[in-house]
């Protein structure tokens, strides 16, 4: 509990103003201390683990997902430019067809090196700190 | 050839004896060879982490396999391969959103889910809010999303096996149904998570050698120029540079091709939301070996769809014309059957062999998909209704599984009588279905659930009953059921919605009514449940 990262004297909501000093969050049951989780949860170093996963998560998931649509819709109303030949018997639509795979591959790829650089370390940490705690 | 024979010509032309033999043998020594295994399992299963998570010590690997084992159904295997060999480019464009939707599972969902659910999807949808109709609702969404997929499968064993032996009588596509739904009862109530998940295995590595041959042979006859495969495909086909080019299944008419992007959202976004694929993070001792786990799933998967492009396009180009939809009027005997021609053709050894050899495979695949979808539902039956809504929590570890392994036999139960009635119905749009309440009732509440702060029970509730609601009704009253020739109640007709995939407006309205419904809830989202959702589900503190 004393390891536990200290919360800041930045802005903060606590839930009720008799609860400031006090750990931060009334549980139901106010005799069991609550579990530092809430603390963590506004911690700098806990901010920057989230902020890593959905800075890197959310928009790839975006464009991931218009790039395979941006695909289907081309299959769908734009034949002319999906039949154009571009070595032998392969065409355009075939082409991004496989095209779709390797970026799935890319990207997985791209995510786990991701996540094995600055997700894990920061995670782990934290994980250590909260289990040695409690 | 002419096309005097009545079904199948080349499965059942010849020496269709020896093949059923072979055939049968083949699916007879993998069933024995997967009980065996299941019975060491069950030895091996003792508490609830056993039998529902196959005790969590699965490696990355395996569990990689195991997932490939359980997604890749009759449907991946035999359906696009065969949506290739007669409509060409549009079958291969069908199998890329099952591909691409991993990476939602991979970025969004994998090791969240890992790092603060237990046993069910329902863990991690009712981590923050009140138990009781979160768990209902969440145990409720997943029994509907794997029976309907698993109806779909029963129904289609039930065909293809009777198709590969050229069986003809309906007591004989009874008696396949029934055999399946009994060795897949078997295989969960005795094995549990540990035995489906080796059946799994075995399955996906026997279909990703018999699907690699058949490619080796296609790609040697064609020297490996895979221009020529595709040209001689076009010509074959009888339909020229269009066979090469989007259009000629879901480019038919503009209804058609809505329906399409339609289906393709369902796809992306319902593999993240599948229970019976949830589940399995749970099999792997930490989040980062579920990532491992779906990054072997993602290579794995899409060489498997890669080759089966080289499926479909040989068995367009090297498969008599005709005599696929002679066969099977959806192309899914266009599998097997390319199996018979490229080992010689029919009487030929060589071709019997193959034949036999990819039917075997066909069939372990149906067996290991019914079984992780048996287990997931069974899994959220007893996990989160009986245990978590009915006894409130109040149950012992042994009460717990008991209560699964007897509702592996009640679903089962269920699953064989509906595979029954459903044996002649055209049930293949069950699994787009399955897939489209996946994106719309469960991914909405699973992403807000782990990343949304304000999300309240209300909110859960909206999305996973509204998702719900608002696929099943769509798909009910759209072509899927009644109103044309391949609908599942063809005489009838009260198709008032023109898609058959009802994506494209269900899911976003489950992603609305998600955050409409807490909006507008009478009661604040509980920070300190999600402070510990949070921290737990990003650092796998405090994981099971």
């Amino acid at each position: 509990m004393s390891s536990a990262p200290p919360t800041g004297p930045g802005p903060q909501e606590p839930p009720g103003p008799a609860a400031a000093p006090a750990p931060p969050v009334a549980d139901a049951d106010p005799t069991r201390p609550p579990h530092p989780y809430t603390e963590v949860q506004r911690s700098a170093e806990f901010g920057e683990l989230r902020r890593d996963h959905r800075a890197f998560a959310f928009p790839l998931t975006l464009a991931f997902v218009l790039w395979y649509l941006g695909y289907v819709l081309l299959s769908s109303y734009a034949g002319g430019f999906m039949a154009v030949k571009v070595a032998g018997n392969v065409n355009v639509a075939l082409v991004l067809g496989v095209a779709q795979f390797l970026t799935t591959f890319l990207i997985a790829w791209w995510y786990s090196r991701h996540a094995a650089r600055r997700l894990d370390p920061k995670a782990e940490a934290i994980r250590n700190r909260l289990e040695g705690a409690a | 050839m002419t096309a005097a024979h009545p079904l199948a010509p080349p499965l059942a032309a010849g020496g269709a004896g020896e093949h059923r033999t072979l055939i049968i043998s083949l699916f007879a020594l993998f069933v024995v060879a997967t009980l065996a295994i299941t019975l060491r399992a069950g030895r091996q299963t003792r508490g609830a982490d056993d039998f529902y998570a196959g005790g969590r010590q699965f490696s990355g690997f395996q569990n990689g396999l195991a997932i490939s084992g359980d997604y890749m159904s009759a449907a991946s295997f035999l359906g696009i391969a065969g949506a290739i060999a007669l409509s060409g480019y549009d079958g291969f464009l069908y199998s890329i959103g099952f591909l691409v939707a991993w990476l939602v599972a991979l970025l969004l969902v994998a090791e969240p889910l890992r790092n603060s659910g237990r046993y069910t999807m329902g863990d991690v949808l009712a981590y923050r809010m009140r138990q009781r109709p979160v768990r209902t609702a969440a145990g409720t969404s997943t029994i509907i999303v794997s029976i309907f997929y698993l109806l779909a499968q029963m129904a289609g064993a039930g065909a293809l096996v009777t198709l590969l032996l050229g069986i003809t009588s309906e007591w004989g596509k009874i008696l396949v149904v029934v055999l399946v739904g009994i060795v897949m009862i078997l295989y969960v109530t005795i094995g549990g998570m540990k035995g489906t998940t080796w059946v799994q295995m075995v399955k996906a590595v026997l279909l990703i050698a018999g699907t690699l041959l058949i490619t080796f042979l296609v790609m040697l006859r064609f020297h490996f120029d895979i221009s020529a495969l595709l040209g001689a495909a076009a010509e074959n086909s009888g339909k020229g540079a269009a066979f090469l080019e989007p259009g000629l299944k879901y480019g038919t008419t503009a209804t058609s091709k809505i329906d399409f992007i339609s289906l393709g959202l369902a796809l992306v976004l319902g593999t993240a939301g599948l229970p019976h694929i949830l589940i399995r993070f749970y099999t792997v001792p930490t989040a980062k070996a579920a990532r491992k786990s779906v990054n072997w799933a993602i290579g794995i998967i899409g060489v498997f769809y890669l080759m089966t492009i080289v499926l479909g396009f040989g068995a367009a180009a090297l498969i008599a014309p005709g005599e696929i939809t002679a066969a099977n009027k959806a192309g899914n005997t266009a599998a097997p059957q390319l199996a018979e021609v490229i080992g010689g053709g029919a009487g030929s050894t060589g071709g019997a062999v193959l034949l036999a050899v990819i039917s075997a495979v066909a069939f372990a695949t149906i067996l290991a998909v019914v079984a992780g979808l048996t287990l997931a539902s069974s899994s959220s039956f007893a996990h989160d209704i009986y245990v978590n809504v009915i006894r409130k929590g109040n149950a012992t570890e042994k009460e717990e599984v008991g209560a699964a392994r007897w509702a592996t036999v009640g679903i089962g139960a269920v699953a064989i009588v509906l595979g029954v009635f459903a044996r002649s119905l055209n049930v293949a749009g069950l699994v787009a279905l399955a897939f489209a309440v996946a994106a719309s009732a469960n991914l909405p509440t699973l992403l807000y659930s782990l990343f949304w702060k304000r999300f309240t029970t209300q909110g859960a509730l909206w999305s996973i009953y509204g998702g719900l609601t608002a696929s099943v009704l769509l798909v009910l009253f759209s072509p899927v059921v009644s109103g044309k020739e391949t609908s599942m109640f063809p005489a009838a007709d009260f198709a008032f919605f023109p898609l058959e995939n009802p994506g494209l407006i269900s899911i976003p309205l489950g992603f609305l009514l998600g955050w409409l419904g807490s909006l507008l809830s009478p009661e604040k989202p509980d920070a300190a449940k999600y402070a510990e959702l949070e921290v737990r589900s990003l650092t796998g503190t405090g994981a099971h």
